[in-house]
C-alpha cells in the first residue's frame, strides 16, 4: 500500500518538477512569475489529448503539447513581455495574467468547461511489480520527465546558449555588461519554459486520464510552491522538490485530510521562503529580491 | 576639555580579505568641521558607513555623543544625531524637494501627527522645512522632482534632507562634487555658518583647496590606515601625505 | 436602483477595500497576492460575531479588523525580511494556507462555507468604503506616507537618514490587513453566504488587478479600477463567451500603453481643474 503510494507520488511529482522547472527558468532570468505558464500547461494537456485521440502515438501527443505551448509563450513574450521589461515586476506578471485568462477562455469555449475523460482503450494495462502495480502509462510519465530534464540539463549545461543563459541567471547587470544579448535570451527562455510547461500539460492529461480547463490554476500553483522549496536560484533543486511534495501530498491525502495536504505544502514553501530562501539543497547567498 | 563628540577606537571592516579599515581611530570635537581625505579606494565612504551603521565593523568600537552606537541599527544612529549625505546621490525617485525635506524629520512628532495631513497637523515639520529650505537656496524648485534637478541642486537638497532632522553630527560625502567653484563656494560659506550655529561636520572631498579653506582638522587615510592627522596647514607640509597622496594628484 | 445594479455596486465597494488593501503595500513598494487571505479573515471572523456571537455587525467588522491588523503585524515581522517576487510568493502561500485552513475549520463549516448572516444594503457598504477612502486620502498627504514611499523608493536610503524602515512596513502590512478584512466583512454580509472558495488566489489577483489598472500612485486609482474591473465584464455582455478574453485583451493594452494605471495625479488634476474653469 505505502508502496503503490510512493509510486502514485513519484508520478504526480513528476509532473511538478516539469512545470517547476518551467515557472523556473523565466524567474531565475528575468525575475518574474509568468503567471500563464499555468494556462500554457492546461493548453498543453488538450492539444496533447486531441493527438492522442486521433489514435496518434504518445510520443508525438508530448511534442505537439511542447510545440504548441512554445509557441504560445514566444507570443506572449513579444507582446506580454518585451514592451514592458523595463517596468516594475507587477507589470508584466499581469500581462502574462492577461494572457493567462484569454488562454483559459479560449480553452473553455472549444472544450467546454466539463473535464474530458480519456477513453479507456487509451489507458493501457498495469504491470505488476510484486505488490504494486505500476500503470504503463505511469512509466511513461516519468520516462518522459526523465528524458527531458536530461534533455534541458544538456542544454543548459552544454550549448552556448545554455551559458548564456546561466550566466543571465547568474547576474543580470554583468551578463548584459558582458554583452550577453537580452532579448535573444528572453526569447529561448520563455519558450523553453513554455515546452516544458506543455509538455507536463501532456503528462497530468495521461496521469489523471482527464482534462479541465481549471487544471492550470490548481496544478500551477503548486507548482510555484515546488519551485521555491527547491530553490529559486537553484533550477536542479525541482528534481528533488517535485517528487517530495508529490509523495507528500499523496500519503497526506491517503492517510488523513486530503484538504490539510495543500496547508502543509504551502506553509513548508513559506518556511523554505523565510529560513532557507537558497532552497533545501542550496547552498549559500540567498537572491536578495527586487523590489517590483 | 569635554569628550569628543565622535570617537572611533581601532576599528577594524574587511570584505573578504581585503581590509578596508584597518585598526583606526580618530575623533571629531563638538563645533569642528572635520574632513577626512585620501586616494580613491583609501576607505573613507567605508568609514562613512561603519559610523552610520550602513556596515557593521569587524571589531573596534565606534562611540556618539558617549553612547556605544557600533552595533546599532542605521535609523537609531541617525536618530541619535548623526545623519548623512551620500557619494552617489540616493535621493528618493518619486518625491519633490518640499517632500524630501518633510520626510526626513523622524524623531519630531507623535505617530497621529505624522499619520494625519502635514498641513492641519504638524506645523513645526512644516516651520522646520521652510528654514532649511530657505537656508540652502531651494524655494524655486520646492514642487519639482528632485531627482530631476542639476547635479549641484540635488547634492545641496541631500544636505538639506540631512539637515531638517536637527543632526548634531552631519557628515557628508564629496558634498561639493561635480560642482563649479561658484556652487562650491556657496556651499562653503553655508557650511561655515552650520558650524558657527553649532553643527559639527565630518565631511569627505578631493576638492584640496575647498578642504584646506574649510576644515578646522584633518585626517588622512591610504589604504584603510590613518596616515596623518593634524591641521590643514601641518597636513599640507606632511611629506608622507605628499607622497601618498598630493603628489599623485599633482 | 434594482436589485442587480444594488449588487454590482456593493461588489464594486468591495472590490476597492480589498484594491485599497493592496495599494497600501504597495505603497511602500512591495506586492502581496495573498490579501484574500485577510479578507477570508475578516470575513469568518465578523460573520461569526454577527450570527454565533449576536454582535452588532459595525462593532464585529471594526473587531475583524483589528485581529486582522494584529495577525497582519504578526505575521509581517518575519514575513518582511523578504522583498520583491519572494515576498510576493510568501504572500501568495500565505493566502493559500488560510484557504486550506478555512476548508478545514469544522467551526466555520469548512467547505460547506457559513451562512445566517444578515443582509446589509448596498448603502451601509458604501458607507465603509467612503470611510476608509476618506481615511487613505487623509494619509496620503501625511508624513508617515512620505515615509512609505521613501521606503518604496530607496530603502536603504531612508534607513540612513532615520526612518525605520521596519516599522513602516509592519505598520502598512497591518493597516492592509485591516482594510481587506472590512472588505471580507462586507462581502460575507452581502453575499449572506461564504465558502473558503470566495478566496482564493484568484480574488487575491482582482484586488493587484483593480490597482493596476486603477492607478498605483493615488488611492482613487482603486476605485476606478474596481469599478472598471466589476461594470466592465458587464458592458461586454454582447461578446457573450469570449468576455474573458476580451477583458484579457484590453487588460494587456492597458498595461502596454498607460503602465501608469488609468488615473494618476496629473490625470486627476486636470480634471479639477476643468472643473474650477467650469
Amino acid at each position: 500500500m505505502l508502496l503503490q503510494q510512493l509510486v502514485n507520488g513519484v508520478t504526480l511529482g513528476a509532473v511538478y518538477t516539469l512545470l517547476a522547472l518551467s515557472f523556473s527558468i523565466v524567474m531565475g532570468i528575468l525575475g518574474i512569475l509568468n503567471l500563464a505558464i499555468a494556462e500554457l500547461f492546461m493548453i498543453g494537456g488538450y492539444l496533447g489529448f486531441a493527438v492522442i485521440t486521433a489514435h496518434l502515438s504518445l510520443p508525438v501527443a508530448v511534442a505537439a503539447g511542447m510545440a504548441g505551448a512554445a509557441a504560445i509563450s514566444a507570443v506572449i513574450e513579444k507582446i506580454g513581455y518585451e514592451p514592458l521589461r523595463d517596468a516594475p515586476l507587477v507589470t508584466p506578471m499581469l500581462s502574462t495574467l492577461g494572457f493567462s485568462i484569454i488562454l483559459q477562455n479560449i480553452a473553455t469555449n472549444m472544450w467546454g468547461s466539463d473535464p474530458l475523460q480519456l477513453p479507456d482503450e487509451f489507458l493501457g494495462g498495469r504491470i505488476a511489480l510484486g505488490p504494486v502495480s505500476i500503470g504503463e502509462l505511469q512509466l511513461i510519465v516519468i520516462g518522459v520527465t526523465i528524458v527531458l530534464v536530461a534533455v534541458m540539463a544538456y542544454i543548459v549545461q552544454r550549448t552556448s546558449m545554455g551559458r548564456a543563459l546561466r550566466a543571465v541567471a547568474e547576474n543580470r547587470d554583468v551578463a548584459r555588461l558582458l554583452g550577453v544579448s537580452g532579448s535573444r535570451i528572453t526569447l529561448t527562455a520563455f519558450m523553453m519554459s513554455g515546452a516544458l510547461a506543455g509538455a507536463a500539460g501532456v503528462l497530468i492529461a495521461i496521469h489523471y486520464a482527464a482534462i479541465t480547463p481549471y487544471v492550470g490554476v490548481e496544478i500551477g500553483l503548486k507548482a510555484i510552491a515546488v519551485m521555491v522549496i527547491g530553490g529559486t536560484s537553484r533550477i536542479w533543486g525541482a528534481l528533488l522538490a517535485g517528487p517530495l511534495i508529490g509523495i507528500a501530498e499523496v500519503l497526506t491525502v491517503a492517510y488523513g485530510g486530503s484538504q490539510i495536504r495543500d496547508f502543509v505544502v504551502y506553509g513548508f514553501m513559506i518556511a523554505i521562503l523565510l529560513f532557507r530562501p537558497q532552497g533545501l539543497l542550496g547552498g549559500s547567498g540567498a537572491d536578495q529580491g527586487q523590489r517590483v | 576639555m569635554s569628550a569628543p563628540l565622535l570617537q572611533l577606537s581601532d576599528v577594524t571592516k574587511s570584505f573578504g580579505g581585503i581590509k578596508a579599515l584597518s585598526g583606526l581611530s580618530c575623533e571629531v570635537r563638538q563645533g569642528q568641521i572635520v574632513g577626512v581625505i585620501g586616494p580613491n579606494g583609501a576607505g573613507k565612504t567605508t568609514l562613512f558607513n561603519v559610523i552610520t551603521g550602513a556596515y557593521r565593523a569587524n571589531s573596534g568600537d565606534v562611540n556618539f555623543d558617549r553612547q556605544p552606537i557600533t552595533h546599532w541599527r542605521p535609523y537609531r544612529i541617525a536618530r541619535a544625531g548623526a545623519v548623512r549625505t551620500f557619494q552617489n546621490i540616493r535621493l528618493f525617485s518619486s518625491m519633490t524637494v518640499w517632500e524630501h525635506l518633510l520626510v526626513a524629520q523622524p524623531g519630531r512628532g507623535a505617530l497621529w501627527r505624522r499619520a494625519l495631513p502635514t498641513r492641519w497637523a504638524d506645523g513645526a515639520a512644516i516651520a522646520r522645512a521652510e528654514e532649511v529650505l530657505e537656508f540652502f537656496g531651494l524655494k524655486d524648485v520646492r514642487n519639482q522632482i528632485a531627482r530631476s534637478l542639476s547635479y549641484g541642486t540635488q547634492r545641496k537638497v541631500e544636505m538639506a534632507r540631512a539637515l531638517t532632522a536637527n543632526p548634531r553630527l552631519l557628515l557628508l560625502d564629496e558634498p561639493v562634487a561635480g560642482m563649479n567653484h561658484d556652487e562650491a563656494e556657496d556651499i562653503r560659506r553655508l557650511m561655515l555658518r552650520l558650524r558657527d550655529g553649532g553643527l559639527t561636520i565630518l565631511l569627505i572631498e578631493h576638492d584640496m583647496g575647498f578642504v584646506m579653506n574649510l576644515c578646522d582638522y584633518l585626517y588622512v587615510l591610504d589604504f584603510g590606515v590613518l596616515i596623518a592627522k593634524g591641521l590643514p596647514a601641518e597636513i599640507q607640509s606632511d611629506p608622507i601625505v605628499m607622497d601618498a597622496y598630493l603628489g599623485k594628484e599633482a | 436602483m434594482s436589485t442587480y445594479t444594488a449588487s454590482l455596486l456593493a461588489d464594486v465597494g468591495i472590490l476597492t477595500l480589498g484594491a485599497l488593501s493592496v495599494y497600501v503595500i504597495l505603497a511602500t513598494g512591495q506586492l502581496s497576492l495573498g490579501n484574500a487571505g485577510f479578507m477570508a479573515i475578516g470575513a469568518y471572523l465578523a460573520s461569526y460575531l454577527t450570527v454565533v456571537a449576536g454582535v452588532p455587525l459595525t462593532s464585529a467588522l471594526v473587531i475583524a479588523a483589528l485581529c486582522s491588523g494584529i495577525i497582519g503585524v504578526m505575521i509581517g515581522f518575519p514575513a518582511l525580511r523578504l522583498k520583491g517576487i519572494f515576498l510576493a510568493m510568501a504572500t501568495l502561500g500565505f493566502g493559500e494556507m488560510i484557504r486550506s485552513l478555512f476548508l478545514n475549520l469544522e467551526i466555520t463549516g469548512g467547505a460547506g462555507g457559513f451562512h445566517g448572516m444578515a443582509h446589509v444594503s448596498v448603502t451601509y457598504v458604501w458607507i465603509w468604503v467612503g470611510l476608509i477612502l476618506v481615511l487613505v486620502w487623509l494619509m496620503e498627504s501625511s508624513r508617515a506616507w512620505l515615509e512609505m514611499r521613501a521606503v518604496a523608493d530607496d530603502e536603504t536610503a531612508a534607513n540612513l537618514i532615520g526612518l525605520n524602515t521596519t516599522m513602516t512596513k509592519i505598520g502598512a502590512f497591518g493597516m492592509s490587513a485591516a482594510v481587506a478584512a472590512v472588505s471580507g466583512g462586507l462581502f460575507a454580509h452581502h453575499h449572506v453566504y461564504i465558502e473558503p472558495g470566495n478566496f482564493g488566489f484568484e480574488r487575491s489577483i482582482d484586488f493587484v488587478l483593480a490597482v493596476i489598472l486603477g492607478g498605483s500612485t493615488i488611492g482613487a486609482g482603486s476605485l476606478v479600477g474596481a469599478a472598471l474591473l466589476v461594470l466592465l465584464p458587464e458592458q461586454l455582455r454582447a461578446l457573450d463567451d469570449w468576455r474573458p478574453a476580451a477583458f484579457g485583451a484590453l487588460l494587456i493594452i492597458v498595461l502596454l500603453i498607460r503602465r501608469q494605471g488609468i488615473l494618476d495625479r496629473s490625470l486627476l488634476r486636470r480634471f479639477t481643474f476643468r472643473k474650477q474653469a467650469a
